[in-house]
């Protein structure tokens, strides 16, 4: 039992916001103690392990490509896209963007979207805006909604997106870990094509959260009315 | 017969080709520790040709390894001054190209979806399959990225052949040492496995479920994704663990569920605690910090009421199509 401590080890270090992969490589160390390896069988299963999950870090084949079409202005290409959707509602605009995300991730295209790239510049003003044109000034607890909505757009979306794309880190990770463990022959693209239901799944869920987020806002801007007018009358 | 060495090779040469651009580098101040974070890392997928085939030893690329960890953890690799378009000149670009852009990238899934999917199943006249057997996605993307790239140059014709490798190597830099974090966990996931870490929370886990009963072990593992993802805030390092656990004894062997489905959507219950937790900060903390949120769980509190029903989801999917 005293194996777990390496999971203490990882959670710790992660906690600390010590450099992940120094993390891993003193919890390999500290489980291999533990379980009564010696120190050659460690530095072997650290061999074994590298050499056995190389295909996890075949996705950078695919950076050249990338970065060539990023050179030409992919991102400004996908924004003059999605600046298209600036009549809809803040709900509506949000549940596209993260089918966009979501369906852009699935073909690979990570790089489209992302909090810095495209939800703080273009996603949450046109959102914030769209509520704006309706409510007017906005107080600060539908401001944050929106906010956290909008950055949960773009997490969603990619998350349950890029799992559909077979160059993808999770995807290799479990070829790599289940083959090199257990011996398995699996194809990436069987793995992938397993989370199309989830994805789907997600995209329901949290595509309808989003889309029915014009009805809260509604709610909440009519409370903060009804407070003011309350305040108004108390005055 | 193609194989996946090949290409296993062409990502070292890749991972070469950067480091000596590193080390001719004169505006990366931490040139010379970047070119030995990226020449080891080169040399070792090479070199993990001959470990995987038991012709040399593996110890000798476990030291590797923990260096290249080492280099990590002093701060390497730096990032050198981006050779690219600016922002002006892109926007030109996109004028000029428009949705033709999106071209090269559609061309990767594609292509390697073709692998995967046709040529995976395809033999040669000596009966032997035509692309390594459990290889043909890998296979795939490297053609696919190679044929990508081919489509790219003929499209926007850059100066130089040079270009797509600088290109490559300013994405590579932003990534930094975290491109090989994935393949470290699932190094650490063996570790793991090796010393018996599964096993020991397999027989924690034993006294939580009635025994024999399917679903129960079912929403064990993906329960037990979530909340071990919610603890480490990554789901990558809970994959290895849980599914030594449960995943494989139980769900595999015992309840003899089909693997691709039990790891895909294990792992994607693990994404559900992704989203719960404070401790995968990329995802959660920054981008309160980005929108300049008042409370900095905002995303969290938007995020807990999918990944709870999602989670229940995927519990169902397992359920059904696994077993």
């Amino acid at each position: 039992m005293w194996v777990l401590l390496a999971i203490a080890v990882v959670v710790v270090g992660f906690a600390l916001r010590i450099n992940s992969m120094l993390v891993v490589t003193a919890a390999g160390i500290v489980a291999g103690l533990i379980g009564g390896l010696s120190p050659v069988k460690i530095l072997n299963a650290f061999g074994d392990g590298f050499a056995g999950s190389r295909s996890v870090t075949v996705f950078i084949v695919t950076l050249p490509v990338i970065g060539l079409i990023e050179r030409y202005g992919l991102q400004h290409q996908a924004r003059k896209l999605i600046s298209k959707l600036r009549v809809l509602t803040t709900g509506r605009l949000l549940a596209l963007y993260m089918l966009i995300r979501q369906g852009t991730a699935a073909v690979g295209l990570t790089s489209i979207g992302g909090y810095a790239q495209a939800v703080r510049p273009l996603i949450h003003p046109m959102a914030a805006g769209a509520a704006e044109r309706k409510y007017g000034t906005l107080p600060e607890k539908m401001q944050e909604k929106i906010k956290g909505f909008a950055a949960s757009a773009d997490t969603v979306g990619v998350f349950f997106g890029e799992d559909i794309f077979v160059a993808i880190g999770s995807i290799l990770l479990i070829t790599g870990f289940v083959d090199t463990t257990y011996g398995l022959k699996l194809e990436a693209i069987d793995i992938a094509v397993w989370a199309i239901p989830t994805g789907i799944c997600a995209l329901l869920i949290h595509g309808s959260r989003l889309w029915l987020l014009d009805r809260t806002l509604d709610k909440m801007a009519a409370e903060a009315d009804a407070d003011a007018d309350a305040e108004e009358a108390t005055r | 017969m193609i194989k996946v060495e090949w290409f296993y090779w062409l990502c070292g040469i890749f991972f070469l080709l950067i480091a000596l651009q590193a080390f001719n580098d004169r505006s990366n101040r931490k040139r010379l520790g970047s070119a030995a974070f990226w020449g080891i890392l080169g040399l070792s997928f090479c070199y993990g040709t001959f470990v995987v085939h038991k012709q040399a030893p593996a110890w000798l690329l476990g030291i590797a390894v923990i260096g290249i960890a080492a280099l990590a953890g002093a701060g390497f690799p730096g990032r050198g001054q981006e050779r690219t378009t600016t922002p002006e000149q892109r926007a030109r670009f996109a004028d000029r190209f428009g949705n033709k852009l999106f071209l090269p990238a559609l061309v990767i899934p594609v292509v390697a979806a073709i692998f995967g999917a046709w040529l995976a199943k395809v033999k040669l006249g000596n009966g032997k399959l035509l692309l390594e057997s459990g290889s043909a996605t890998i296979i795939g993307l490297g053609v696919a990225s190679i044929l990508a790239l081919i489509v790219g140059v003929i499209l926007f014709r850059p100066k130089s052949p040079a270009v797509p490798l600088h290109e490559g190597r300013r994405l590579l830099e932003h990534i930094g040492w975290a491109a090989i974090l994935p393949q470290m966990l699932a190094t650490l996931g063996l570790l793991f496995t090796a010393s018996g870490v599964g096993k020991a929370v397999g027989r924690v886990t034993d006294h939580l479920i009635p025994k024999g009963s399917l679903i129960a072990a079912v929403a064990l593992y993906c329960i037990g994704m979530a909340i071990f993802t919610i603890i480490m805030g990554n789901a990558f390092a809970a994959f290895p663990v849980m599914t030594a656990a449960v995943g494989w004894p139980l769900l595999v062997q015992q309840f003899h569920g089909t693997p691709a489905v039990v790891f895909a959507v294990g792992m994607l219950a693990g994404f559900c605690g992704t989203l719960c937790t404070p401790m995968a900060a990329n995802f959660n903390l920054v981008p309160a910090a980005l929108l300049e949120m008042k409370d900095q769980y905002g995303p969290i509190k938007a995020q807990v009421p999918t990944a709870i029903p999602l989670l229940a989801c995927n519990i169902v999917i397992m359920y059904i199509f696994a077993f």
